[in-house]
């Protein structure tokens, strides 16, 4: 700013050249810094609510929790929910279905959890998990009656061809990770409230 | 063109050295309101408006952005979109309540800018380009305001887009079909609605080309100024930054302090209660008006009450169109060698004494009830503003005698002008 | 050319305008205007979000909404507000869902599809007690309920006017319906003297002092209700007002502190213009 005054004053005739004491340049340097850094702070404030406002707005979040009944599901069949608007597989296991996950070692998987770890304590046959393929996001079949469920009995992905298996993992296909198994609880023995 | 002690651009960096080779932005920047652009050096605060006007019409497309980014233009759900912008969005609030008052604030802005063109003259020559343009920009926010007030949906919306629609069926023979035509259907609804919204999407950006227009013609004569005095010579002028930079950006402190205010202590109260009711074809609010800053048109509109040769209806639309279309023929109804009101004394009369209580009355009423007494003076209030344009300015611009003008720029500013006293410039004043 | 022909065409609409003014004053001077029919402003009550610094009374709040509950609720609806928006009035997440299903709301039977009601849940809004317009219309003698969301923004100096409005119900005197003939109570409706026509299809909603039992004891006299739920419906019709005067005191001193650095600014860049001009 200091030379823009210094040019300001030669380059305009009328205007006399101003040798005043080097140290009101500078408060006055300082004024004009300290206002356009206040117009820069004002700038950037105002990206706040602009940005802000493409997140989720506050019913949007409100439906991010929901609540589903599981007591009417039957053994060896699934219902999809919705949840954050994307299915929600929930599948009641058969015992065979649970032996046959239990049976694989869980080193062996690309991405290694046991049955355990994707269920509740107490509740080891609800088996609850995003209709959501970790590949690229489309819907799996297999929860529905009469849906291809793919070479290890569980889900699979028609887009691309993964494989899921009964606990929801990730077997075959190019699906890098399990079917995600959201976080949620019991809130009673026959209810779920997943979010 | 410029004045031949325009500072030039010098491009020091290696960045803008390459830039102003390939596309001369940062020049075209300097030039335009940049330290390369001399502006008479006694503008006084009616200046700042010009700027203070392209600075909200920015304001309003962010804000009318985000707003389009959560509404939704159909019947149905416009006002509940609304209400969900109210309440639901992040700061939706903020920027809904910004761009209500940001478009009255715009009127304002540039009601203070047109009217300070008509003291100053600004429209006379070598500037009549500038001012036509600018008469486009404000027919074109008018239609831009109008369609954005119809879209939150509610009964002002609704009642005021049958009404103004409604104007077009005054015209003979065709009027009706236009008017059907206009709204895609027999009374405003989805059809008018989702056009309504499309067009008050699209205006602002052709009011911003319009814009540039009107900073390009100004750009050829330059700035007019209180003297009305041309610039004759390098002391008459200073760079637009860093003086002029200086001095909007004081001004636009000012204009935001005043807009906040109203947006988060008197949000609504440049608005209508009725607009919080949604539309209701069935039903119409015992007092329609549109929003204020149409208040001087509406009252001339219902001014008309008498059926004299042509319909009262019609009268009623032909006078509202007029009243801003007769602008455009300023430049050449006012033929006085003068340009500053300050060097006018009858037409300087007449602009205080006259237009500016005219147009006083005018807002006022406009925004009254439809019965007497306010009727009545809207007629007399609605005869003198046109005898103001299309009568007096001519006579008076051919009988005045004006009072004697400063030398130049130089000499009204600083008392006398040495240089001129010196002989270096022997132009004669206008 | 073009000055004449301005000439005339100013002289034309000037003549017309003052032709419609002339016939205007002959009938105001010969023909005799009924005065409109006169009605009271609404009283001007104090309330803690009044003013720039104004904040909620959240007792007050939920008084209110317990008037809305138990006696609006019956004919109006609140379709913009959700039960979620509780918490606003400090509610608990639980106390809020229990508050959700003492209501309830459309829904459809999961296993038939039919419509049926269900107890609400959170993000459910406020039901409307009629299914449609017809309806309510059919149930009020043709003048439909209005929904209350927005009901103090709708109106000019909302909140007080609703505040009035509840315990503006009673008898015109004869005197001033032997002025006044048209605002005789019609059929099905109530003289209320803030109402602009002075007839409300509305019964008197609030009759007798305790009809809301208060849950922290407050004296549930008519204007202790009117105006808890007035408050309360200021506060449906913009959850964010307290939030928006909060915002308003930072930023509004922000821009001062900048607006003051932009003139002092300002004058110094100018200085250099000011101090005597001429170098010779």
């Amino acid at each position: 700013m200091a030379d823009t005054a210094a040019t300001a004053n030669t380059e305009i005739p009328v205007v006399p050249v101003d040798d005043g004491a080097s140290d009101g340049v500078r408060r006055r340097d300082f004024i004009n810094i300290a206002a356009l850094s206040t117009a820069g702070v004002g700038g950037a404030a105002v990206l706040l609510p602009l940005i802000s406002q493409m997140a989720p707005s506050k019913d949007v979040l409100a439906e991010s929790t929901t609540e589903v009944d599981v007591s009417a599901i039957e053994t060896g069949s699934a219902i999809k929910a919705v949840f954050r608007k994307q299915p929600l597989f929930i599948r009641r296991l058969t015992p065979e279905e649970m032996a046959a996950a239990d049976a694989v070692p869980t080193d062996s998987l690309r991405d290694a959890e046991s049955l355990e770890d994707r269920t509740k304590e107490g509740h080891r046959d609800v088996l609850v998990t995003m209709g959501v393929c970790t590949h690229l996001g489309c819907v799996p079949l297999g929860a529905a009656e009469g849906e291809v469920k793919g070479e290890f009995g569980g889900y699979f992905c028609p887009c691309h061809g993964s494989h899921y298996d009964t606990a929801g993992r990730i077997r075959k296909g190019p699906a890098p990770t399990n079917l995600v198994v959201p976080e949620y609880a019991f809130t009673s023995d026959t209810t779920i409230t997943v979010g | 063109m410029s004045f031949p002690w325009a500072r030039q651009y010098e491009p020091k960096t290696g960045l803008t050295k390459f830039l102003d080779e390939k596309l001369p932005l940062p020049r075209f920047v300097y030039n335009a309101v940049g330290a390369g652009y001399p502006v008479p050096r006694n503008l006084n605060y009616m200046w700042n408006f010009g700027v203070l006007a392209g600075f909200f019409l920015v304001f309003q497309i962010v804000t009318g952005v985000v707003l389009a980014m959560h509404y939704a233009a159909n019947a149905e759900v416009a006002f509940a979109t609304t209400e969900h912008i109210m309440r639901d969005v992040n700061w939706g609030w903020l920027m809904r309540y910004a761009h209500a008052n940001g478009a009255s604030f715009f009127f304002i802005v540039v009601y203070i800018h047109i009217f300070r063109g008509f003291f100053y003259s600004s429209y006379k020559a070598p500037r009549e380009m500038i001012w036509l343009l600018g008469v486009v920009i404000f027919l074109l926010m008018m239609a831009t305001a109008f369609m954005g007030y119809v879209l939150p949906w509610g009964q002002m919306s609704f009642w005021g887009a049958k009404v103004i629609t409604g104007l077009f069926g005054a015209i003979p023979l065709v009027g009706e079909p236009i008017q059907i035509w206009l709204l895609g259907g027999y009374a405003p609804d989805n059809a008018a609605l989702n056009r309504f919204f499309s067009l008050h999407f699209l205006l602002p950006f052709v009011i911003l080309g319009v814009v540039i227009l009107h900073i390009w013609a100004l750009h050829i004569p330059g700035s007019s100024n209180p003297t009305g005095v041309e610039v004759k010579q390098e002391s008459d002028t200073v760079p637009f930054h860093p003086y002029y930079t200086a001095k909007d950006g004081f001004g636009l402190g000012i204009a935001l302090l005043a807009l906040f205010i109203m947006v988060f202590f008197l949000p609504n109260a440049l608005g209508h209660a009725d607009n919080y009711i949604e539309a209701n074809p069935l039903s119409t609010p015992a007092h329609i008006v549109p929003e204020w800053y149409f208040y001087p048109f509406y009252a001339i509109l219902r001014a008309f009450t008498m059926d004299f040769i042509l319909p009262a209806k019609l009268w009623g639309v032909l006078a509202m169109f007029s009243a801003i279309l007769m602008w455009f023929f300023l430049p050449w109804l006012d033929r006085s060698p003068v340009r500053s009101g300050h060097y006018r004394p009858l037409f300087r009369k007449f602009f205080w004494f006259g237009l500016i209580p005219t147009m006083a009355a005018l807002f006022y009423l406009g925004g009254a009830p439809a019965e007497e007494p306010y009727v009545m003076l809207s007629q007399i209030f609605t005869a003198y503003y046109f005898l103001h344009f299309l009568v007096i300015i001519p006579i008076v611009s051919q009988i005045e005698r004006p009072e004697p003008l400063p030398y130049s720029i130089t000499e009204a500013v600083l008392g006398s002008d040495k240089k001129a006293v010196l002989g270096e410039n022997t132009e004669p004043a206008v | 050319m073009i000055r004449i022909i301005a000439i005339l065409v100013g002289l034309g609409f000037a003549a017309v305008a003052l032709i419609s003014f002339g016939f205007g004053a002959y009938t105001a001077a010969t023909e005799e205007v009924a005065p409109h029919l006169p009605y009271e402003e609404p009283m001007d009550i104090d309330y803690s979000f009044d003013g720039p610094l104004g904040t909620w009374d959240i007792a007050q709040l939920q008084r209110g909404y317990k008037v809305y509950k138990e006696v609006c609720s019956a004919c109006h609806g609140l379709k913009f507000v959700a039960m979620r928006n509780l918490s606003d009035l400090g509610y608990s997440e639980a106390q809020v869902k229990a508050e959700a299903a003492t209501w309830q709301v459309p829904g459809i039977d999961p296993n038939t599809g039919e419509a049926t009601m269900r107890p609400g849940v959170p993000t459910d809004y406020f039901p409307s007690p009629y299914p449609n317009a017809v309806a309510a219309a059919a149930a009020n003698n043709n003048a439909i309920p209005p929904d209350l969301s927005l009901m103090t923004k709708a109106r000019n100096n909302g909140t007080n006017y609703v505040a009035s409005l509840l315990v503006g119900y009673q008898e015109p005197s004869a005197e001033f319906l032997a002025e006044f003939p048209e605002a005789a109570p019609g059929p099905g409706l109530y003289h209320n003297v803030y109402f602009p026509n002075r007839n409300l299809a509305m019964a008197p909603p609030l009759m007798n002092a305790g009809q809301v039992t208060y849950d922290d004891g407050t004296e549930a006299t008519l204007p202790q209700m009117s105006q808890d739920v007035a408050a309360f419906l200021t506060w449906t019709a913009e959850p964010t007002l307290v939030k928006r005067k909060q915002t308003g005191w930072p930023v509004l001193i922000f821009l001062l502190f900048a607006t003051v650095l932009a003139y002092l600014s300002k004058n110094q860049i100018w200085s250099a213009l000011k101090p005597k001009q001429h170098r010779d």
